[in-house]
């Protein structure tokens, strides 16, 4: 059931980046863009997957434990710490650089197309190498 | 179609719908099998369905496969390093109202912003 329930959200995930079109490269680096010809897609697809998120999220939680799980996974740190700015400096240059984030890179990787499967294995590395010298990180404890 | 899909990963496992975390985690062999790996397969088979049904996903920009690993390669290590990436603290923390997400998704957002005029500017786009 876990991995049905799983599996379902990765296929809706997978759909709602489709649809929304941020899968594809030359919108993101056009939202990212600001000072040249901005398109601002990327903000209307993120502030509405926030407004549901935001509501089903609260909604949720009036359970008290998942549906699948004996509790609620959250996240321990609080801190805004040097990490998180470093790490969010460097995601931000690479997401940039190649149009790409974690989640639309693994479904472009499916059309079988180069860059995305370059782009994939060296992420893949790039986590490895972190793992290796400063893991586990924060997010992936469990 | 993201934020259902995210809620629904809550409801059910009552974890954070952060593709960074849920590889890292699958990469690092952090326990929990179980519910990453199939998470990853469903978001690789709505790209295949898609390919399938003939919609268009990913069309590729002037990218060389240098600029692609070093771009993979810091994504991989940031998202990491930074706890998130996009769907992890830009959708749900930052639906959370939870400062790190918050602060997270302003330096990426300001960081993607930089190296996107730097390219535009420096390299004529083409890198």
């Amino acid at each position: 059931m876990k991995s049905a329930a799983s599996f379902a959200s990765g296929l809706l995930f997978g759909a709602g980046l489709i649809v929304a079109r941020m899968t594809q490269p030359a919108k993101i680096v056009g939202f990212l863009d600001f000072f040249g010809a901005w398109d601002p897609t990327l903000a209307f697809v993120m502030a509405g997957a926030v407004a549901v998120y935001a509501v089903g999220y609260r909604l949720a939680l009036r359970r008290r434990r998942p549906i699948l799980e004996p509790a609620f996974e959250m996240p321990t740190i609080r801190a805004i710490t040097p990490r998180l700015a470093a790490g969010s400096m460097l995601f931000g240059a690479g997401w940039g650089l190649s149009g790409f984030c974690p989640g639309p890179a693994i479904v472009a990787v499916s059309t079988g197309a180069f860059p995305p499967l370059v782009f994939c294995a060296a992420m893949i590395l790039g986590m490895i190498a972190f793992t290796r010298f400063l893991g586990p990180g924060v997010d992936a404890r469990t | 179609m993201i934020g259902l899909a995210a809620t629904l990963f809550f409801a059910t496992l009552g974890r954070t719908a952060g593709v960074s975390g849920i590889l890292g985690g699958f990469v690092g062999r952090a326990p929990g099998t179980h519910w990453r790996a199939p998470f990853l397969l469903g978001l690789m088979t709505a790209g295949a369905v898609a390919r399938a049904a003939g919609i268009p996903l990913y069309e590729p920009i002037p990218r060389s496969w240098p600029a692609l690993a070093i771009a993979g390669l810091i994504v991989g290590f940031g998202t990491r390093l930074g706890g998130g990436c996009t769907s992890g603290h830009g959708v749900c923390g930052v639906s959370r109202f939870a400062p790190r997400s918050i602060a997270a998704t302003l330096i990426f957002m300001a960081s993607g912003a930089a190296t996107v005029f730097i390219v535009a500017r420096f390299f004529g786009g083409i890198l």
